[in-house]
């Protein structure tokens, strides 16, 4: 069949971009994620859209599965290839269509870059919003496909609340325009089911966003504290005090340390917990917004503060919080990266959890925490070289994961579910509720043919797996169907 | 409250046993907006499911009951110096959070701050088959699962009768003032975008008769200092102003017979329809148009269509005209296969959103 396949992927694709030899097909194995491989039967590399129709009219004619695959840099293993499935990577479909600055939109295709946009619209005084960490790399179809944050995300939105209008192919290759140039459109908000849907409805082959003015001034002032918990209320404080913080981010102790070993941000080695805390917007709202942030984080308790005097220093202290990953990997050979969203309140509980965790499993974990919106990534260190470790890591992260339910939040705030977290799943919903999503899917997509056993578990994976959602200590499964 | 939940999906399970249909209706409040049932239907009143779940003002986060008035919930948000941010019209003192997610209307803010669908977090409904399912959460970043909860949101009510909305809310700008500029409507279009575009704190735009409207919120410096930069006269019922704007009591709307709302891109220049008035807000995406007479409709949906807009019969005065819409083929598809998925048998607000469902 393969050869077939390939044959005809030749008949309208330019021969470098149909790749089959195992050497090429190597670096597609795995997305940002690697823990997980697969190696695609075959890598499709578009340049159109029109050929990213012929492809799906073809794949879908011939019953073969399709994974799309942005810039890879997804972390829950999204863009996973399937053994015996077409690996379509948008990366060439790359181009900046159409920048409108007085109407503030870019329209743009699912390879560009995420801060290959807000680069473009600088020029006009404008910016493009989200900002994952990955935004130098990612792709602006990932972030659509996983719904993508960022530090900001509390004050200005994910992707979902920035985007206008999609153009999306479904499996058998006919488009669908979605959204509009206008705020609204008649009918569901497909825009919406369309953003995070992991690659399972649809692929997207342009997307119109919103672009915003860049804030006339941007300050930062640093917080440190000796207890975690009075770092949690700091965050509460300000926000019951009427402020929407730009960025609000905390690292623990555990984080400061191997951050500042790595940078020098200027850190205090004493502090259980730093709070950074970003106010942006016109001068006069800035200094106004700054000073009560400061008083506040005073009266909370805070040891020691500091407040940017110019961008240079602001990037600064920024640096530290975006290096923590970097930083990960230098204190550890190996680390793994969990993404459970908490409602604040709970914030010291669920972290005393990690370090009771931490202890049981025997691995050290940083945590940085997006504390604005309650999105927590604990970072497990761990060896991949010392057997067990990766089995021990993954069941500590699904631990943490279990908690974050228990404690009213969810599984995944920004990075999806993928192959990742698809157990986990299992907790975070009943039957039902995966079931309609399994509708959901079957209404774009009947024969399961885009990015099959991604981001919803089956039933049958669930009750293997023991796991299922229970209500009020109801019998487990006791109207289940085997499928 | 569980009770009344049971008995709700025990008539819809009867429903779609019997194939017959169900009308959902809350406060009443936003009964004139969309098409009338295809057929008459049995009443599934949910203005008893009231009741604010969960309300914590530091998390920004509030979950109520969908047969909850959004006056109950304003007041209690406004206790706490917070509001919904989207300004959501009632058009009668009824008007519930169910009946607000199910038509998707938004108000004055929404150009600035976001639309009811930006701040909903999560929901709890029945779907068709009476099956009571929870979606999205009570946090504001959750990626877990498609996003069920935004697809209620002016979905009219078909593919599923809402039990429990959690919200995002904002905390209330310290300050606001209205500044009104006498300007032509194609400069007020171009003055609108260019300002959006630039770092000012403008939180809602109007235009009307040859008048230009801009609120600004946020701290008194920052409100002062934009209001410097753009002139104009400081209007002295700035509260009382856009109220009329978001409920529709402003002598524009009131004085329409018929009143069409025109979804476009902000940019679009003055769009000229014979014996029409207009109303713009969101910077020029939003074009209310009032008729006196008989409005010609295949004109609007036609020039609409063609400057790459949606038109929708807001206040419908001839039930032979279609309110919203119709999506081509391939999306008409979608819709029916989700709400073929959503409601097997048919039975939810049938005809409500579009003729074919």
């Amino acid at each position: 069949m393969s050869n077939d396949l390939i044959k005809k992927l030749q008949a309208f694709l330019p021969a470098d971009a149909v790749l089959h030899e195992t050497e090429d097909l190597k670096p597609y194995e795995c997305d940002g994620l690697s823990a997980y491989r697969q190696t695609p039967m075959i890598v499709v590399l578009p340049e159109s859209e029109s050929q990213v129709v012929q492809i799906l009219k073809l794949c879908y004619a011939m019953q073969i599965p399709v994974v799309a695959r942005g810039a890879g840099t997804g972390l829950s293993g999204g863009a996973l290839p399937h053994a015996n499935g077409v690996l379509v990577s948008l990366a060439k479909l790359n181009c900046m269509l159409e920048i409108d600055p007085l109407a503030r939109t870019a329209r743009v295709q699912p390879g560009v870059r995420n801060l290959a946009i807000s680069e473009a619209a600088k020029p006009h005084g404008l910016y493009y919003a989200p900002d994952p960490s990955s935004q130098i790399a990612c792709s602006i179809g990932g972030n659509v496909a996983e719904n993508s944050g960022g530090v900001h995300c509390l004050k200005y939105g994910l992707t979902v609340h920035n985007i206008l209008k999609l153009r999306v192919l479904t499996i058998n290759g006919e488009i669908l325009e979605i959204g509009g140039d206008s705020l609204d459109s008649p009918g569901y908000d497909l825009l919406a089911l369309i953003t995070g849907s992991e690659g399972m409805l649809g692929i997207v082959t342009e997307i119109t966003v919103k672009l915003i003015p860049i804030p006339e001034k941007a300050q930062l002032v640093m917080a440190a504290f000796d207890d975690i918990q009075k770092a949690g209320q700091a965050v509460a404080n300000i926000i019951a005090a009427g402020i929407i913080p730009a960025g609000m981010e905390m690292m623990d102790k555990i984080t400061i340390h191997a951050v500042e070993a790595f940078l020098h941000a200027g850190y205090d080695l004493n502090a259980e917990a730093i709070l950074l805390c970003e106010s942006d917007g016109t001068t006069e709202e800035v200094a106004d917004e700054i000073q009560r942030i400061q008083t506040i984080m005073k009266s909370s308790g805070a040891t020691d503060l500091k407040t940017s005097r110019d961008d240079p220093e602001r990037l600064r202290l920024w640096a530290g919080r975006k290096a923590a990953f970097p930083a990960a990997g230098r204190v550890s050979p190996d680390y793994y990266c969990m993404d459970g969203t908490i409602p604040r309140k709970h914030l010291a509980k669920v972290l005393k959890g990690i370090a009771t965790l931490s202890e049981t499993y025997g691995l050290r974990c940083m945590n940085v925490f997006h504390a604005g919106d309650g999105n927590l990534h604990p970072l497990i260190l761990y060896d991949a070289n010392t057997p067990g470790e990766l089995e021990k890591t993954e069941a500590f992260g699904g631990k943490i994961l279990e908690m974050c339910i228990q404690a009213g939040g969810t599984i995944t705030g920004e990075h999806g579910v993928g192959v990742e977290k698809i157990n986990q799943m299992c907790s975070q919903f009943e039957s039902d509720e995966l079931n309609l999503f399994h509708s959901v899917k079957t209404a774009f997509d009947p024969q399961g043919l885009l990015n099959p056993g991604k981001a919803v578990p089956t039933l049958h994976r669930c009750a293997e797996l023991g796991a299922m959602h229970v209500h009020h200590g109801e019998e487990k499964f006791p109207d289940l169907p085997r499928f | 409250m569980q009770t009344l939940i049971d008995q709700f999906a025990s008539t819809i399970r009867t429903a779609a046993e019997n194939q017959r249909p169900l009308h959902i209706q809350g406060g009443g409040s936003k009964a004139f907006y969309g098409r009338p049932l295809i057929n008459p239907a049995e009443k599934l009143d949910v203005s008893a499911l009231q009741g604010i779940i969960d309300y914590e003002p530091t998390e920004l986060v509030i979950t109520a009951r969908a047969g909850t008035t959004l006056a109950t919930i304003e007041s209690l948000l406004q206790q706490n110096n917070q509001m919904l941010a989207f300004e959501p019209p009632y058009f009668a003192n009824s008007a519930t959070l169910g009946g607000c997610i199910a038509t998707g209307l938004s108000g004055p803010r929404r150009a600035s701050a976001g639309a009811v669908r930006d701040f909903v977090l999560g929901v709890r409904i029945l779907d068709g088959n009476g099956r009571d399912l929870r979606f999205g959460g009570q946090v504001m970043k959750n990626v877990a699962g498609y996003d069920v909860s935004r697809l209620m949101v002016g979905a009219m009510g078909t593919l599923g009768v809402l039990l429990e909305i959690s919200l995002k809310v904002l905390p209330i700008p310290a300050v606001e003032r209205t500044l009104s500029l006498d300007m032509d409507e194609a400069h007020a279009i171009e003055y609108m975008n260019r300002w959006a575009g630039k770092p000012l704190p403008i939180s809602a735009t109007g235009f009307v008769d040859d008048r230009l409207f801009i609120r600004l919120s946020g701290a008194e410096s920052a409100v002062h200092a934009a209001q410097i930069q753009l002139g104009g006269e400081i209007n002295q019922e700035s509260e009382m102003f856009w109220k009329s704007v978001r409920e529709h009591s402003h002598n524009f709307f009131k004085s329409a017979k018929s009143l069409w709302r025109l979804s476009v891109k902000s940019t679009t220049p003055p769009i000229k329809l014979p014996q029409s008035t207009q109303f713009i807000e969101w910077n020029g995406a939003l074009r209310w148009l009032a008729y006196q007479e008989t409005m010609p409709a295949d004109i609007i949906r036609q020039i609409t269509r063609e400057i790459g807009g949606s038109a929708t019969f807001f206040r419908n005065t001839d039930p032979a005209i279609p309110v919203f819409q119709q999506p081509g083929p391939a999306l008409m598809h979608v819709h029916r296969q989700l709400k073929k998925q959503f409601d097997p048998a048919g039975i939810l607000n049938p005809g409500r959103l579009y003729p074919q469902f």
